[in-house]
């Protein structure tokens, strides 16, 4: 790719799309090895992985944007909490809002989270397979295929436990009641996007919402689940102001690489 | 006892280059949309695969291993049953 500069708008929304897949991937790949099944265990880690993929791609890139050298392992593992710029949906716990700091994850939230999140992440790679940036555009095209499936894999677990035993749709039914209002965000639109947008860059993502809902309404019929109505709750992580649980995740996710600077194997 | 299990499937996948489906092994899921869903993960995850194939272990039928010896030991010296005998014509090519 050349080596154009980017706007510090243009920089800041492929932060965002990278941040989100880097820490909701990280998240993630906290059940690896600890997977209700061993099935299930190996599918959240594919998903895991593809999530860190598209970070991979998202983080060089806006580095090549920014054009200070920094590349994906600075960018992933040598910023603080604030200048992460992912929505704060990511960074939640695996067992929720509630009961965070709990032991392992609750499934029902992973899965829930999956879904909101991975219904939007459709939307959102099918409006940026056309973007006026060649590269992110090739990225969001071949992340579509990914998300399409996380998206897959989701609804039929909603579906499921939804349609399960009286825990299974507790659990869901809180997962969804707790993690809506963290979806407001998704679809907040700043400044940022306001600019990539005018340049056809970026989306503005209230754009995508009406999409969004039109995908989990069939998912959420078949569940028999209501979707929560709107608050108005807005969370603030892609502005940079996080809960404080992604400090945690930071810690973990970078300790290797702050304690052996540029280690590879 | 209430079935906890869910039921084993045995999955087939077909390669990229090969034209039918193989046996690779086996997983537990709830239903077949499921087991299908769940092959691809746990099986196809290193690109082995175009097409997946999964069957309720349980429609299996196998051979009986203590009749090993009368199914399969009188081919043993029936060695003129392969083909190693032929001369091959040098007109026939790719064998």
């Amino acid at each position: 790719m050349s080596g154009e500069r980017g706007s510090a708008e243009h920089i800041e929304y492929v932060l965002r799309l990278a941040d989100n897949a880097l820490v909701l991937g990280q998240r993630l790949a906290e059940w690896c090895g600890h997977g209700p099944v061993l099935e299930e265990d190996i599918a959240l880690t594919n998903i895991a992985l593809d999530l860190i993929g598209q970070a991979r791609l998202l983080l060089d890139h806006a580095g090549r944007l920014e054009g200070k050298g920094r590349g994906e392992d600075e960018l992933a593992f040598l910023r603080e909490v604030p200048d992460f710029r992912n929505a704060t949906l990511a960074e939640l716990p695996n067992s929720g809002v509630a009961s965070a700091g709990a032991a392992g994850g609750d499934y029902g939230v992973t899965i829930v989270r999956n879904l909101l999140f991975g219904a939007y992440q459709v939307e959102l790679w099918q409006a940026l397979a056309k973007s006026a940036d060649a590269e992110l555009a090739a990225i969001a095209a071949k992340s579509l295929k990914e998300a399409r499936y996380h998206l897959r894999h989701a609804a039929d677990w909603t579906i499921r436990l939804a349609d399960g035993t009286e825990e299974s749709r507790a659990r869901i039914e809180r997962a969804l009641a707790t993690l809506w209002p963290y979806t407001h965000e998704l679809f907040a639109t700043d400044r940022v996007e306001q600019a990539v947008a005018r340049h056809g860059i970026g989306v503005e993502s209230a754009s995508l919402r009406a999409g969004w809902l039109a995908a989990l309404a069939p998912i959420a019929a078949e569940a028999m689940l209501a979707l929560p109505p709107d608050t108005g709750f807005c969370s603030t992580g892609k502005l940079g102001r996080h809960s404080e649980h992604l400090g945690f995740l930071l810690a973990e996710m970078q300790s290797l690489h702050r304690q052996h600077p540029g280690a590879t194997w | 006892m209430a079935q906890t299990e869910w039921p084993l499937w045995e999955v087939f996948i077909r390669s990229k280059q090969g034209l039918e489906h193989k046996h690779c092994g086996s997983l537990h899921a709830a239903d077949a949309k499921q087991a299908v869903q769940m092959a691809r993960d746990v099986y196809t995850r290193r690109q082995e695969g175009v097409s997946i194939w999964v069957v309720p272990s349980s429609a299996i039928t196998a051979s009986d291993p203590d009749d090993k010896a009368e199914l399969f030991d009188p081919a043993a010296d029936k060695i003129y049953r392969h083909p190693t005998f032929y001369e091959l014509p040098d007109e026939v090519k790719h064998m």
